[in-house]
């Protein structure tokens, strides 16, 4: 769990290009939208993409963005909680 | 007249329910929109979503419009509505006036460049040069100057979505500071996998026939086409016979500044646009007969839109419509097609109707016309078109009244 | 209706974001290719809204904060640029991407960013502004167009300033696109941004007065040009007497060159000439570099050895005519006066 935090904190910041920020300096439970990182609708398209891209997962309402994107470790349980249901 | 006049004389649309005015409007008569599985276009999207394509290949396109078959589509729809407007303005001999020619895109010449594209990633001396030569948008708009005979003002804008709207607007206004007699404004765009993709990835198309303004709507579906009217100044009109469709005698542009693709919550943007254009013709709410919405479909626009329009009119909403439930979303053709339809309307007394409606908006206290009339006492109409980077657009269009 | 510059902006292949003036001796620029000269941009772009901005985006901000930090303004009345390539960089990404991944996995932010008028966009949004906003795409009148608009807005008389620039830029691929046409066999490609804030009350900082500009598009011959530009003057109340300077811009293309060659020495024999394109290299909006390089030129009143490039300084530099054209096609003439 810790390794798939670290792993995505490191893809976000690639992903979304955000300038000076170090991967460590995102918190486990930090809001990513609004406050927090201040992500926005274009970024939670991004992060579909990502999930998509790295962990197969795909997300077919877009609305549904910000329930899982909250944090990194709310996207973390659902990466888990996903892959575990196709074991 | 009153000396600061503009004069529509006559318009001309291709899209994919006409290739020319009367076969659009016969389409809204027979409510037959216009979306189907993607036939022109290569894809691999093809079965995921429906679009509106031009219901012509380009062999068929170059034919009608005179330019070769090779040249992108985007600008064989141009010259084929563009031709059909200035022929409708009865003005006879092109040569004989100073014309500027304002038409808008976004894609330019990008379905070509698509193609030399793939040649051009595995080796970048492949790829023939005929195929990127006119990727410019202000190419596009070249290629049919050329071929109509106008030289004297050629121009492109490119906002988006409120392209054509704004090219409409600067074509107005060259003929008030006498820089031209007569002016071909409007736009065009050819669907192309950059576009498609492009708003693929913005997850806001949708995978059925899209549903303008109605609560279950889930997004827009993308259409291609041209759309153009022809403007002449008082000073022009007094010298000619001349018979014209209506007035331009409101229109505005204000921005959103709000986010870099989504319209804010409250549609400030839009409401200052159709404020200010309503303020620039002088009419209140009440006189207002039909608005044509920009009314793409998605969650996004509508909400902004309709909250607009309910906060400017109260009480007083007109009949409203959105003909992208027929054409789908035509880009940066979208203002100058849905001129015409606007200024057909003061003209002809139509009301459109909006295809696939059947749930009013819970946030709205107003549903779309559903069925399409003519005769209707028509005086005033305004256009509507919202585009990327918060570029909000309103026309309006007026009866001319006896002076 | 006096429509004065009262601030400029310019992002070129010269320190010009930084020091605001064109240098004393002409710079070795030897390459073929001529890439901008990028300030950093954080002084003016928050940090968050960087990531967003690609290089064409980042150029015209800055250019644009410069121009209206010199006029002494937060929020301009309108908003209007002018590019004829867009933003070429998101575009070829995502393109390629497109092309490469066969239309799946695809993200959004290059796309968006490709549209022309994300520059105007991204401005309009940076300020909270929520005035006229339009850009122009019409390859050697993108920038052209942007001022032609300004004056007709301006004459209206219902607001009193404008924010005008253009801005292109060069990319790898746009850069081996372009040389396939054999178009940078005797010039250099070159890339940048240059912004105005454009009014019709004269400001603290005022540079100089915009008096007229034309176009014309595909003359059949250089006699038809010498015409139009005599016309142009006389319908600004000014004769050929009257120009202190002519600025071309010639680029070094012998066929290209010979319109110049022809107003030089017959509309304006014994006038002193300067040239711009040999720093800002060839591009469709390289106009609006020609434009602050005149403007400038007017304020300080000098004409180094930089730009100059037939005769002698004049001594005083009342009107300027900047003589332009991009391949051979668009013809341009703008007009500049002292304040």
């Amino acid at each position: 769990m810790e390794n798939l935090m670290a792993t995505l904190k490191a893809q976000i910041v690639e992903q979304l290009n955000l300038q000076e920020v170090k991967p460590e300096d995102i918190g486990d439970d930090m809001p990513l939208f609004k406050d927090g990182l201040g992500l926005d609708s274009i970024d939670a398209l991004e992060l579909i993409v990502l999930l998509q891209q790295h962990y197969r997962i795909r997300i077919a309402n877009p609305e549904k963005g910000p329930e899982i994107f909250h944090s990194v470790r709310t996207i973390a349980d659902f990466i888990t909680a996903h892959q575990q249901q196709n074991n | 007249m009153s000396g600061n006049d503009v004069w529509v004389l006559g318009g001309g649309v291709i899209c994919g329910i006409g290739n020319n005015v009367p076969e659009c409007i016969a389409s809204f008569r027979q409510m037959k929109p216009g979306m189907t599985t993607m036939q022109y276009l290569a894809s691999t999207h093809r079965d995921s979503f429906p679009v509106v394509e031009v219901k012509a290949d380009n062999a068929t396109l170059a034919a009608k419009s005179g330019l070769p078959t090779h040249v992108s589509r985007t600008a064989l729809l141009s010259a084929v509505a563009a031709k059909e407007a200035w022929e409708s303005a009865q003005l006879g001999n092109i040569r004989e006036y100073r014309v500027g020619l304002v038409s808008a895109n976004t894609v330019g010449g990008m379905d070509k460049t698509e193609d030399f594209f793939a040649e051009y990633l595995q080796d970048n001396q492949s790829g023939r040069l005929r195929n990127v030569v006119n990727h410019e948008c202000g190419s596009i708009t070249e290629l049919v100057a050329d071929i109509l005979g106008i030289r004297h003002h050629v121009s492109t804008i490119s906002t988006a979505c409120s392209s054509s709207a704004n090219a409409i607007m600067y074509g107005a206004r060259l003929l008030k500071n006498n820089l031209v007699d007569v002016v071909i404004a409007g736009g065009t765009d050819a669907l192309t996998r950059f576009t498609l993709n492009g708003f693929n990835t913005l997850m806001i198309l949708d995978p059925k026939a899209c549903r303008p303004f109605d609560d279950t709507r889930t997004g827009l579906n993308l259409g291609e086409g041209a759309g153009y009217i022809v403007m002449v100044s008082d000073a022009i009109a007094q010298k000619m016979d001349i018979h014209p469709w209506c007035k331009l005698t409101g229109y505005a542009n204000a921005n959103d500044a709000y986010h870099q693709t989504a319209s804010s919550p409250d549609g400030i943007g839009n409401y200052l646009a159709m404020q200010q254009a309503m303020e620039m013709a002088g009419i209140i709410p009440e006189d207002m007969s039909y608005i044509n919405l920009h009314g793409t479909g998605t969650l996004n626009n509508d909400l902004s839109e309709g909250t607009a329009i309910q906060r400017l009119f109260g009480n007083a909403v007109p009949p409203v419509s959105s003909t992208k439930s027929f054409t789908g979303h035509t880009l940066g053709a979208s203002g100058g097609i849905e001129a015409v339809f606007a200024a057909l309307a003061v003209k002809e007394g139509y009301l459109y109707p909006n295809a696939q409606f059947s749930h009013q908006m819970k946030e709205l206290t107003f549903s779309p016309v559903t069925t399409f009339s003519e005769g209707n006492v028509i005086n005033n109409v305004m256009s509507n078109s919202f585009g990327f980077g918060g570029n909000c657009s309103s026309l309006v269009f007026s009866k001319e009244v006896n002076t | 209706m006096n429509i004065y510059i009262n601030g400029t902006g310019c992002v070129s292949p010269l320190e010009t974001a930084v020091e605001g003036r064109l240098p004393l001796a002409a710079p070795s620029l030897n390459n073929v290719r001529l890439k901008a000269a990028e300030p950093d941009y954080k002084q003016w772009i928050d940090i968050k809204m960087i990531r967003r901005m690609s290089r064409v985006i980042k150029m015209g901000v800055a250019a644009a904060q410069l121009s209206l930090q010199e006029a002494g303004i937060q929020k301009p009345e309108g908003i209007i640029t002018g590019t004829a390539y867009g933003c070429l960089d998101d575009t070829g990404v995502f393109l390629t991407k497109m092309i490469t991944q066969n239309e799946e996995m695809l993200t959004p932010t290059a796309f968006i960013q490709s549209t022309h008028n994300t520059v105007a966009g991204q401005i309009a949004l940076l300020l909270e502004c929520h005035a006229y906003n339009n850009t122009f795409v019409h390859k050697g009148f993108s920038f052209e167009h942007t001022l032609i608009d300004s004056i007709m807005q301006l004459r209206e008389g219902k607001i009193a300033n404008i924010l005008a620039g253009a801005m292109d830029e060069l990319t790898n691929h746009s850069f081996n696109i372009l040389s396939r046409f054999n178009l940078f066999k005797h010039t250099a490609a070159g890339e940048g941004a240059a912004c105005f804030v454009l009014s019709t009350e004269k400001g603290p900082n005022a540079i100089a007065r915009l008096k007229g500009v034309s176009v014309l598009y595909k003359p059949a011959s250089v006699e038809e040009v010498a015409a139009d530009i005599v016309g142009f003057l006389a319908a600004h109340n000014c004769s050929q007497e009257d120009v202190d300077l002519l600025i071309t811009g010639r680029n070094g293309d012998p066929a290209g060159d010979a319109w110049y060659e022809h107003v030089e020495n017959n509309v304006f024999a014994n006038l002193p000439v300067a040239r711009f394109k040999h720093m800002c290299g060839e591009y469709p909006t390289a106009s609006a570099f020609g434009t602050w390089m005149a403007s400038r030129i007017i304020a300080s009143q000098e004409v180094t050895p930089a730009v100059l490039f037939k005769g002698n300084a004049p001594s005083e530099i009342k009107k300027v005519l900047l003589y332009n054209h991009h391949d051979a096609s668009h013809h341009s003439m703008i007009l500049l006066s002292k304040c």
